[in-house]
C-alpha cells in the first residue's frame, strides 16, 4: 500500500540554546525527507523558540519524525499539522524591471488583481510584495513572468498559528512548573 | 571535581591528554591521600573508556564515567557513545576542549565535538567558562540516568579549566522541556488489563526497559499472576531468571525456535521495555500480524515506531506494571504454555544437543558457553564481544542474577567485550565475570590488555578461536555463495600475548581437557585468558534470515 503524501507543518518549540536547529534537521536529514520551508522566530512566550517547518510526508513518517524531535533534551513540544488546522502566511517578493511595467500595463493590473503591493519603484526596479498563501504566492510568479519582466523572486518560508485560543505550549509549561 | 563527587562517582575510566590536563592535574589529589574519592583506571585507548563506563554502567545501574582529551582522544569515544545511544546506557563522556579563543581556528586537537555527537547522544553540551561546570555536570548525570538513559557528552574548553570560581554546588532534578517519566495513564492501563483477561494466548516480550527500571519482581508478579510465557530480547535476558517455568527463551534472529514461532500464532503480545528491532521482528510485514499488541515503555517515540500497537501505555514500568498487574485476573494458560514444548523439544534435539554436547569433532562454542555456565557462580556476569561468540554465549548462558548481562544488542559493535568486562569488574568486584570473545573482536580492543594487567581486573577471558570472522563467514554461506571474502584470519600466538603482559593463559583443543581448563580458569586469581580452539566452520543456529518472517525460523542449514 503505498502511503499518500500531503504538505505536513510541524510546530516545534524549544528553549534558546544553541544547537537545536541543527538537532532538527538532522532528524529529518536521516530519514531523507526535505523540509521544504523553514522559519525561525520568538514565540509569545519568553526564552521559547518557535521553528515553522514544511514538509512532504505520509502521516506515520510525520508522527515518528515529530517524536524523535520532541525527544530531543531542550525542545519544549512538537507538534504536527495539515494545512486546515493552521492560520497560515508565507510573502513573496518579486523585482521587476521598470521599464518592462512602464511598457505594459497588463502588469500593473496583474499586480492588483493579486491583491499585491509595489513597496520601491525607481527608474531600474520596482519591488512588489504579496502576502498569502503558497498558491497565490506562486501564481503571481507565474503571471508575472509571462511578460518576462522578473529580475528576482522570492518567497519566505512560511509562519503559521494554529486555529486553537492559546498557545499550545503555555498550558505544558504551567503544567510543567506547578506541576 | 567537585561536581563529579556531587553526583557520586567513584570510578573514572580515562587517558589524559593536552586539553584536559587541568582536570587531570586536579584529579591527582583526589584519587590519593585525605582527599581521595575516585579511582581513576587508566586505559590504553580512549574507545576502551567509553566501553568500560558502558559496562560499569549496565552492572552497577549507576553512571558510567568517562574522561578523555580533546580531538582524537574524544572521536576515539565515539563508538561507545553510539553504542550506549542505541543500548539505552547511562554514560557520561567529559572530554577536553580547546579554549573558547581557539575554537573554530583548527586549533591543535581541536573538533566540533557538540557536532559529531550530537546525532549519537542523549545530550551534548559544551562547558565554555567555569561557572557553568556545577550546572552542566549535575544536568549531564541528570539526562544520562533519568527517563530512557543515555549518553551524555561534555564537551569542558579548556579555559573553563582553569578558571577560578567560588564554587557553588547545583542538584538538577529538574528539566522543564524534559519529561523523563511520563505521567501513567489509568485508561490505557484499564485496556490493556482487558485485553490480558481476554487473552487465550499471550505472550509477553521483555526488554531492558525491565532492567533499567529495576522492575524485575514487578516483572514476575504480574508473569505470575496471568500466567504469562515470556521471551526476552538479548538485552533483556537478566531481567528474567533463565530457570523461571514462564521463561521461554531469547527472541530474535538466533533466538529460541518455539517463541518465534509463538509471536506469529499469539494472540495478544505484550511488550515490555522493548524496541522491536529488526533483529527481533524480521519482516515487519508479516510479524506478529494476528495479535492485539500492548506496548509498555518509557519512551513514547518508540510506540508504534516498528509494530503497530492496540494500546500503549507510556510510563516507566516500575510503575506500569504493578498497575497493570492490579487490574488483570488470576488466570492459567497451561495448555497454551505446553504448546511451546513440542518445538523446544525439537530445538534441543536438532540444535541445543549437538551444541552443549557434541560427540566428536572439534569444540564447539555451546559446548565451552555451557560449561563456564555450568561451572561459574550462580551470579556471575556475562559479557560477550559480538558474533557468533556472542550469539552462543547469550543462547546458553544461564541468567539468575538481575544485571548479568554485558552485551553489544544495537550496534553490535566488535571490540566491545574486553573494555566493557573491565568496567563490568569494578561495578562488581565480589562477582565473577565471564567475556566470552572470538579472535576477531579480541583483537579490535586487545590493548586493554594492559589495563587489565595493570589493575590486576579478574575477568575470566574466554577466547573461541576459530580463524574466521565466524558470523560473517557463516552469513558468505548461507547467502553468498560461499565465497569467503576477506573472512579467513591469521592469528598471532595468543599465549606470547598473555605472557607478555603477564596473565594467566591456558589453551584447550581436546574435549576432554574443556572441564579441568574451564575449573582453572574460575579458581585462579586474577585476569585468566583461556583460548578455545574452535570448529572452524561451524553454524549459529536456529536461524531467521534477514528480513524474512520470525515463522521460517531454520533449524538447521
Amino acid at each position: 500500500m503505498e502511503n499518500r503524501k500531503n504538505l505536513y507543518t510541524l510546530l516545534v518549540y524549544s528553549e534558546n540554546v544553541a544547537g537545536i536547529l541543527n538537532q532538527i534537521t538532522a532528524v529529518f536529514t536521516r530519514r531523507q525527507v526535505n523540509i521544504e520551508s523553514l522559519n525561525v522566530s520568538a514565540s509569545s512566550i519568553p526564552g521559547v523558540h518557535k521553528y515553522t517547518i514544511t514538509a512532504w510526508s505520509d502521516e506515520d513518517q510525520i508522527l515518528k519524525i515529530t517524536r524523535q524531535i520532541e525527544k530531543k533534551i531542550d525542545v519544549v513540544k512538537a507538534n504536527y499539522f495539515t494545512d486546515e488546522q493552521l492560520f497560515i502566511r508565507e510573502s513573496g517578493l518579486y523585482k521587476l524591471s521598470t521599464d518592462k511595467v512602464l511598457e505594459n500595463p497588463e502588469i500593473s493590473r496583474t499586480i492588483r488583481r493579486f491583491d499585491a503591493h509595489i513597496i520601491e519603484v525607481n527608474p531600474t526596479y520596482t519591488i512588489v510584495m504579496k502576502h498569502g498563501i503558497t498558491e497565490d504566492i506562486i501564481s503571481l510568479f507565474r503571471a508575472l513572468d509571462t511578460f518576462g519582466c522578473v529580475l528576482q523572486y522570492t518567497r519566505s518560508g512560511r509562519i503559521a498559528v494554529t486555529r486553537g485560543m492559546q498557545e499550545q505550549v503555555s498550558e505544558f509549561l504551567e503544567e510543567r512548573e506547578n506541576g | 571535581m567537585r561536581a563529579l563527587q556531587a553526583e557520586g562517582v567513584k570510578t573514572i575510566f580515562g587517558y589524559p591528554g593536552g586539553s584536559i590536563m587541568p582536570v587531570y592535574d586536579a584529579l591527582y589529589d583526589y584519587t590519593r591521600g585525605e582527599k581521595k574519592c575516585f579511582d581513576h583506571i587508566l586505559v590504553r585507548h580512549e574507545q576502551g573508556a567509553a566501553h568500560a563506563a558502558e559496562g560499569y554502567a549496565r552492572v552497577s545501574g549507576e553512571v558510567g564515567v568517562a574522561l578523555v582529551t580533546s580531538g582524537p582522544g574524544v572521536t576515539n569515544t565515539l563508538t561507545g557513545i553510539a553504542d550506549a545511544m542505541l543500548d539505552s546506557t547511562p554514560i557520561v563522556v567529559i572530554a577536553g576542549q580547546v579554549p573558547i579563543g581557539a575554537l573554530g581556528t583548527d586549533a591543535f586537537q581541536e573538533v566540533d565535538l557538540v557536532g559529531v555527537s550530537q546525532p549519537i547522544s542523549k545530550w551534548s553540551y559544551q562547558i565554555r567558562h567555569a561557572e557553568d561546570v556545577a550546572w552542566a555536570v549535575s544536568r549531564a548525570f541528570y539526562i544520562a540516568r533519568t527517563g530512557r538513559p543515555g549518553p551524555v557528552v561534555l564537551d569542558f574548553a579548556k579555559n573553563a579549566q582553569t578558571e577560578e570560581i567560588d564554587w557553588e554546588p547545583m542538584k538538577c532534578n529538574f528539566i522543564r522541556s524534559y519529561v523523563p517519566y511520563p505521567k501513567l495513564d489509568m485508561n490505557a492501563v484499564q485496556k490493556a488489563a482487558e485485553l490480558i483477561n481476554s487473552a487465550k494466548k499471550p505472550l509477553a516480550l521483555v526488554g531492558q526497559g525491565v532492567e533499567l527500571g529495576n522492575a524485575q519482581s514487578e516483572l514476575i508478579r504480574f508473569l505470575e499472576k496471568a500466567d504469562i510465557p515470556a521471551g526476552r530480547t538479548m538485552l533483556g535476558l537478566s531481567a528474567l531468571p533463565s530457570n523461571h517455568p514462564l521463561n521461554v527463551g531469547m527472541l530474535g534472529m538466533h533466538g529460541n525456535y518455539a517463541v518465534n514461532l509463538k509471536e506469529q500464532e499469539c494472540d495478544v503480545l505484550i511488550a515490555i521495555g522493548m524496541r522491536f528491532s529488526d533483529r527481533v521482528t524480521g519482516n515487519l510485514k508479516t510479524y506478529a500480524k494476528q495479535a492485539k499488541v500492548i506496548h509498555l515503555d518509557i519512551d513514547r517515540s518508540e510506540i508504534d515506531k516498528n509494530v503497530k500497537t492496540t494500546v500503549a501505555v507510556v510510563a516507566d514500568c516500575k510503575e506500569s506494571l504493578p498497575a497493570l498487574t492490579e487490574l488483570i485476573n488470576e488466570n492459567s494458560h497451561q495448555g497454551w504454555r505446553d504448546s511451546f514444548r513440542e518445538l523446544d523439544k525439537k530445538e534441543r534435539e536438532k540444535v541445543i544437543e549437538p551444541a552443549i554436547h557434541p560427540k566428536e569433532g572439534p569444540l564447539r562454542m555451546g559446548e565451552v558457553v555451557n560449561m563456564v555456565a555450568e561451572k561459574s557462580a550462580d551470579d556471575a556476569i556475562l559479557v560477550t564481544d559480538v558474533g557468533q561468540n556472542q550469539l552462543f554465549a547469550t543462547r546458553y548462558f544461564k541468567y539468575h542474577h538481575k544485571r548479568s548481562i554485558c552485551t553489544s544488542g544495537g550496534l553490535g559493535t566488535m571490540g566491545y567485550g574486553l573494555p566493557a568486562a573491565i568496567g563490568a569488574t569494578f561495578a562488581a568486584p565480589n562477582r565473577q565475570v565471564c567475556c566470552f570473545m572470538g579472535d576477531g573482536g579480541f583483537q579490535m580492543c586487545i590493548q586493554e590488555l594492559g589495563t587489565i594487567m595493570e589493575q590486576h581486573v579478574p575477568v575470566k577471558m574466554i577466547l573461541m578461536n576459530n580463524h574466521y570472522l565466524g558470523n560473517v563467514r557463516q552469513w558468505q554461506d548461507m547467502f553468498w555463495m560461499r565465497r569467503k571474502s576477506f573472512t579467513k584470519m591469521l592469528n598471532p600466538c595468543y599465549e606470547a600475548i598473555a605472557q607478555g603482559y603477564g596473565i594467566s593463559y591456558q589453551a584447550v583443543t581436546n574435549r576432554k581437557d574443556l572441564s579441568a581448563a574451564v575449573e582453572k580458569m574460575l579458581t585462579t586469581d586474577g585476569p585468566f585468558l583461556l583460548e578455545c580452539a574452535i570448529l572452524e566452520e561451524d553454524n549459529v543456529l536456529p536461524m531467521t534470515p534477514p528480513g524474512m518472517d520470525v515463522d521460517k525460523m531454520m533449524l538447521e542449514v
